[in-house]
């Protein structure tokens, strides 16, 4: 087998793993890490579930290779709180009942950090769009655009 | 902790199950795994239509890594039905979808199944099936099917005297449905004005994010254990149980976590094939679609074909309406025609229809259930035939609306009176409401429309069970897909009067919860929330008891005020006891205390709503965008306000995308073009406004609270609310969906011409 | 044959790879790449990623104008300062690829690589006089970037080649662009029809030089002289606007498919060119 060993860092802890030349980020977050926070919803970088911060950049992870990795930075969903502390996105997502079914939180909470990381007070126009590329079909965005305007502007 | 005595029902508690969903802690379907898991692939079939001559499995289970392959004869024919509530499902056409046995009926259906040690070995596995097929014309839409040529996809499908179709000979017409009421040609001869047009919308899918992902492991005892994505472990059991011909006693379904359903997740698709895999293979299967599988072969709802007029005298009053409504069922029968011919006229008391509704196959997916199924289309033509009445009639539409509104006594479309409903509330509140006499912009059109769904009742069974610091546990099967286990934990805390906090609310497996229908039908709040009321009460009258055990006084002399049993007036010298007092003391008493109910709940009071949109288009271009948004619905009783105020923009958002961009798009030869995220357009984040929400209540006499289903009704005006927006901002009356902007450039053009 | 990965650290080990087999691909952010890929429509035998070649992720300024790195990301483009600050049109065009997280992968390079006639960053490039820089076996090349795709997926690359940089000249003074794309919606979908138009001013406000692309109406990003023509020698009045619409339309050689019939794209690329000739013109004006 010609499986790759990769060294990495996740959320502040090196870890190692193995994989194919072809296998995604996503695929080895969450079938070598354990980490199966970040979710799989298409595969062709068009619904933002499997957000990811690479290098603190954010990127979708289902089209990031593996491979790519390493001796880079990454941080995932599992990454975003501190210990038993919520983050404010995280906390104010629950205040404002940001979510529904949950399966595209991880990836609009990791995109949300992002935002507010590279602009610490957009406007609600400013949020949408960063935001256009995390797909969600159960709010209909008004309580998740509240929680990260809150957050904002606290 | 403090003392609970204010009421919880309405407030906004943080959800129980919400920190492991905003952490990733949460398991969804593709979450779990097994050690000495296998993963399965599909084959599925490269055409539309085409008879299955042979199936050569050999080059595939050489394949290292391959552990299992199975097809269509791995599994009995299937001549049985499963009771989903109130309607049968015949299993013989489930089980054929599940897997073909002699004919493929739309491209994507399974024609076989692998399980590998990885998913690449697996599906490189599913390629080297060797199939042979003898390709047949495909059908992709209502006139094809109906055409007298039309290419049969059910040989076994024979007409009724109905619509054109020889009775009696081949048909793509599965079933013909009829409402009536008074007398048609004299309502329309009263009328001062009639409207008739011919509506269209295409096939669209509930597009929730996560794709089906199920777990399954076939033990050597014969038991079958399933982990998955699903909105009633109870139907996925019993549908494999039919489906595979295994005993349902030696099924157990754990529900994941669910990333989204919308009806989507009720009918089974992985399931028998990861057990059947399983049991050959004598390990655990593990089974993901792909979002390009979703779409081609999960469960879209019906595109639409719909012929319907509407008669008015000059006051406005309707007098007569007529409608034809086809419905695609994709690849066996059964859309939800029926449903939409009983929607689509149920805001309104008109003297005089006659409704009619056909299911047609064509060779699509087979639809499934979509959110108020079947009720937003029919709506859609409704609701543009009321606007333009209006138009025709110089009437406010709402007041046009309010005429001719429902009220409680008047009798629905398909038979029985309302109860205390909220249509006119809404209509009301509406016209009060700042949007409605907001200054336009440039370019700007405003519309609005009503919409109607039964919301559902069917069984539910629920436990709460007392901890000894006083704290409880709820206990029920019902897949929370949109907050339910909070609103279950606010209703057991508001009966027992202890915090919400102290309350925890699980979902069960199919052992160990008491039966329960699915999670759908808007039914999960108001069935399953009314045994939670019961088996709470019940918890809260054996804590009477032992109360009076405990005061030596019979039962009914003990009260019971916000959280504490009270003592008899009189016997000043017992002091009321709380119910972490009496928990403290339960072995005491008697021993532990569990509170059940099971219960089949009558059919729920019926929800309305009524949508305002404000639209702005570019005239040059036939883009649009909605720029304001606000709902209003009758909730009955909203329990968790933040969740019902979820629900409504959730519908809102779904009805917006089907209006403005969504549909399926296919090639002559039945392959769907836009399988995708980035071609199937939803809508995203920038392409809408705040969506608000105007919650109105009138209780449900049926529910302890006033509970009303709540989840399906707004999916159903936003068709009809956009297209009303578009006529105001442009002058031009669009009957087919979705407007995206090449249709609506065309038809600016062709009016102006 | 497993597929392998390589991650070569000059431009000369990316031209032996590249050379020594020609199945292999380059991967910069693979947001094309890989979903080809995942979709069964491509097999390479290797990814060779080039983000480690320090030329392919550069960014840099100079009296030469521009030398954007063919690999570097949308999201560094964007943000770096110089760049938004000469080529602002460009920097508009680029940040329409995508969502922010395509943004923060997807890469000029491969935007050109992939030959898509939808491609958002092409149009912008041919107004501002973009170069493709080439390295292969036979050494540098340079073409104008209108030249670089030949047809749908096709490009003018040769076996070996690698495309290292774009290079754009620092923009004259009173010189500025626009590019407007059509889509469905607001963001995310992939442009049914997009124009570019960058106007130069002279004091007295007459155009003295323009450029014109269109894109998705044709199996390539198309420069449209007759639409610059239209232009230049008028004030950019609403005449020479609907002139250039014209033209615009009449270069336009578009196709029906599920992103929108070609009559339709025919109408919206003229809607479009003028439109952003209009915001160009508008933009020079205040410069």
């Amino acid at each position: 087998m010609s499986r790759l060993h990769i060294e990495t860092t996740i959320n502040g802890e090196p870890v190692e793993f193995l994989c194919e030349a072809q296998d995604s980020l996503l695929a080895a977050l969450r079938d070598q890490a354990g980490l199966t926070g970040t979710k799989e919803g298409c595969t062709t970088g068009d619904c933002g579930a499997c957000s990811v911060l690479l290098d603190g950049r954010l990127v979708p992870s289902c089209l990031v290779l593996a491979a790519e990795v390493q001796g880079r930075r990454v941080t995932t969903i599992e990454g975003i709180a501190t210990g038993d502390r919520l983050h404010p996105l995280q906390q104010r997502f629950l205040e404002h009942a940001a979510l529904q079914c949950g399966i595209c939180t991880p990836g609009f909470i990791v995109a949300a950090k992002a935002l507010l990381d590279a602009n610490p007070h957009p406007t609600e126009e400013e949020a949408r769009y960063w935001l256009a590329g995390n797909l969600c079909r159960c709010t209909g965005y008004d309580k998740i655009i509240r929680a990260v305007m809150a957050v904002a502007n606290d | 902790m403090t003392d609970r005595a204010a009421p919880v029902i309405g407030t906004r508690p943080v959800r129980h199950d919400g920190v492991d969903k905003v952490t990733g802690r949460a398991s969804y379907g593709a979450d779990l795994a097994m050690p000495d898991m296998l993963h399965g692939a599909v084959l599925r079939s490269p055409h539309a239509h085409a008879r299955i001559l042979s199936i050569d499995t050999r080059a595939a289970e050489a394949m290292p890594g391959v552990k299992a392959v199975i097809t269509a004869a791995d599994i009995p024919e299937c001549f049985a039905t499963v009771a989903m509530g109130e309607l049968p499902m015949d299993m013989h056409d489930g089980s054929d979808n599940v897997i073909a046995r002699t004919k493929v009926l739309y491209h994507g259906h399974v024609v076989a199944a692998v399980a590998a040690t990885t998913v690449d070995a697996a599906s490189e596995a599913a390629r080297r099936i060797e199939v042979v097929y003898d390709k047949l014309k495909p059908v992709l839409g209502i006139d094809e099917a109906i055409a007298p040529d039309a290419p049969i996809l059910h040989a076994g499908l024979t007409a009724g005297d109905w619509a054109g179709q020889a009775a009696g000979r081949p048909t793509n017409v599965a079933s013909r449905m009829e409402l009536k009421r008074g007398d048609l040609a004299q309502g329309f001869a009263a009328a001062d004005t009639i409207v008739e047009h011919e509506f269209r919308t295409t096939m669209v899918h509930q597009g929730y994010i996560e794709p089906h992902a199920c777990l399954a492991r076939y033990g050597q005892d014969g038991r079958v254990s399933v982990w998955t994505s699903t909105q009633g472990p109870f139907l996925v059991r019993d549908q494999c149980a039919a489906i595979l011909d295994i005993d349902a006693a030696k099924i157990k379904v754990t529900p994941s976590e669910i990333g989204g359903g919308f009806g989507g997740k009720i009918v089974v698709y992985l399931e028998p094939l990861a057990i059947a895999l399983s049991r050959k293979a004598n390990r655990p299967v593990k089974m993901v679609m792909s979002r390009d599988e979703v779409f081609r072969a999960s469960g879209p709802t019906s595109g639409t074909v719909i012929r319907m007029k509407m008669g008015a005298t000059r006051d406005g009053t309707l007098v007569a309406a007529s409608a034809s409504l086809w419905y695609e069922a994709g690849a066996y029968r059964g859309s939800p025609a029926g449903a939409g011919a009983m929607c689509c006229l149920a805001s309104y008391k008109i003297p005089n229809f006659l409704i009619e509704a056909y299911d047609v196959v064509v060779n699509k997916p087979k639809v499934a259930a979509y959110r108020a199924p079947g009720s937003p289309m029919s709506t859609f033509a409704t609701e543009s035939l009321v606007d333009e009445l209006a138009r025709t009639l110089g009437m406010d539409p709402i007041e046009l609306r309010l005429k001719n509104a429902v009220a409680e006594g008047d009798k629905a479309p398909y038979g029985p009176a309302y109860g205390p409903i909220g249509l006119q509330d809404v209509l009301r509140a509406a016209q009060r409401h700042p949007h409605w006499k907001a200054p336009l912009g440039k370019n700007q059109g405003r519309g609005v429309a009503c919409g109607f769904w039964f919301n559902g009742g069917m069984g539910s069974s629920a436990s709460v069970t007392l901890g000894a610091d006083g704290s409880a546990a709820v206990v029920t099967g019902n897949p929370d897909i949109g907050g339910t286990r909070v609103a279950q934990a606010m209703m057991v805390a508001e009966e027992l009067g202890i915090p919400v906090e102290r309350v925890r609310a699980s979902v069960a497996d199919t052992d160990t919860a008491g039966y329960t229908d699915l999670t759908g039908g808007s039914r999960v709040c108001y069935a399953t929330g009314m045994a939670v009321i019961r088996a709470a009460r019940d918890v809260r009258d054996q804590l009477r008891g032992r109360a009076a055990k405990i005061w030596d006084v019979p039962i009914d002399a003990v009260g019971w005020d916000a959280g504490r049993a009270v003592p008899p007036n009189g016997r000043g010298d017992r002091e009321a006891l709380t119910v972490a007092d009496l928990a403290a003391q339960l072995p005491k008493t008697g021993g532990p205390i569990v509170g059940h109910a099971a219960l089949y709940a009558p059919a729920a009071g019926p929800g309305f709503a009524a949508h305002i949109c404000d639209l702005e288009v570019d005239p040059e271009t036939g883009g649009s965008r909605v720029v304001r948004y606000t709902a209003f619905q009758d909730v009955g009783r909203a329990v968790h306000a933040g969740y019902v105020e979820g629900q409504m923009q959730g519908g809102v958002a779904q009805g917006v995308g089907w209006a403005l961009n969504e549909e399926y798009i296919y090639a002559d030869d039945g392959v769907m073009q836009n399988a995708g995220f980035l071609d199937y357009r939803m809508p995203v984040a920038s392409d809408l406004p705040m969506i608000e929400t105007v919650m109105i209540e009138v209780a449900n006499p049926l529910h302890p609270y006033g509970v009303r289903g709540v989840g399906e009704v707004p999916i159903v005006p936003p068709l009809a609310a956009v297209a009303n927006a578009m006529r105001d901002a442009t002058g031009v009356r669009f009957t087919e969906l979705p407007l995206s902007p090449p249709r609506v450039l065309n038809g600016l053009e062709k009016s102006s011409a | 044959m497993p597929i392998r990965y390589e991650a070569p650290e000059s431009v000369a080990q990316a031209i032996g790879l590249m050379q020594a087999d020609p199945s292999a691909r380059i991967i910069a952010g693979g947001t094309d790449l890989l979903v080809r890929f995942r979709a069964g429509q491509e097999r390479p035998s290797a990814f060779i990623d080039v983000k480690r070649i320090p030329e392919l992720v550069r960014i840099t300024v100079d009296d030469g104008g521009l030398h954007l790195g063919a690999a570097a990301s949308a999201a560094d483009i964007c943000e770096h300062a110089d760049v938004r600050r000469w080529w602002p049109g460009l920097v508009e065009a680029v940040h329409l690829i995508g969502s922010t997280q395509i943004q923060g992968r997807a890469t000029v390079g491969g935007n050109l690589c992939n030959g898509s006639p939808a491609a958002d960053a092409t149009c912008a490039l041919i107004v501002n006089q973009a170069r493709c820089v080439i390295a292969g076996p036979g050494g540098e090349r340079t073409i104008p970037v209108e030249e670089f795709c030949t047809g749908p997926g096709r490009t003018a690359l040769a076996r070996g080649e690698v495309l290292v940089e774009v290079r754009m000249p620092r923009p004259a003074p009173r010189t500025a662009d626009a590019y407007l794309r059509l889509i469905p919606r607001t963001e995310m979908d992939i442009a049914v029809a997009g124009a570019a138009v960058s106007v130069t001013l002279d004091e007295a406000g007459t155009c003295t030089a323009a450029r014109v692309a269109i894109g998705a109406v044709a199996p390539t990003a198309l420069d449209v002289p007759d639409a610059a023509g239209a232009l230049v020698g008028t004030t950019i009045d609403e005449a020479a606007l609907e002139r250039a619409a014209a033209a615009a339309r009449a270069a336009a050689r578009p196709i029906d498919d599920k992103r929108g019939p070609a009559a339709y794209r025919r109408t919206v690329v003229g809607v479009l060119t003028r439109r952003a000739a209009h915001i160009a013109a508008t933009r020079a004006r205040g410069l």
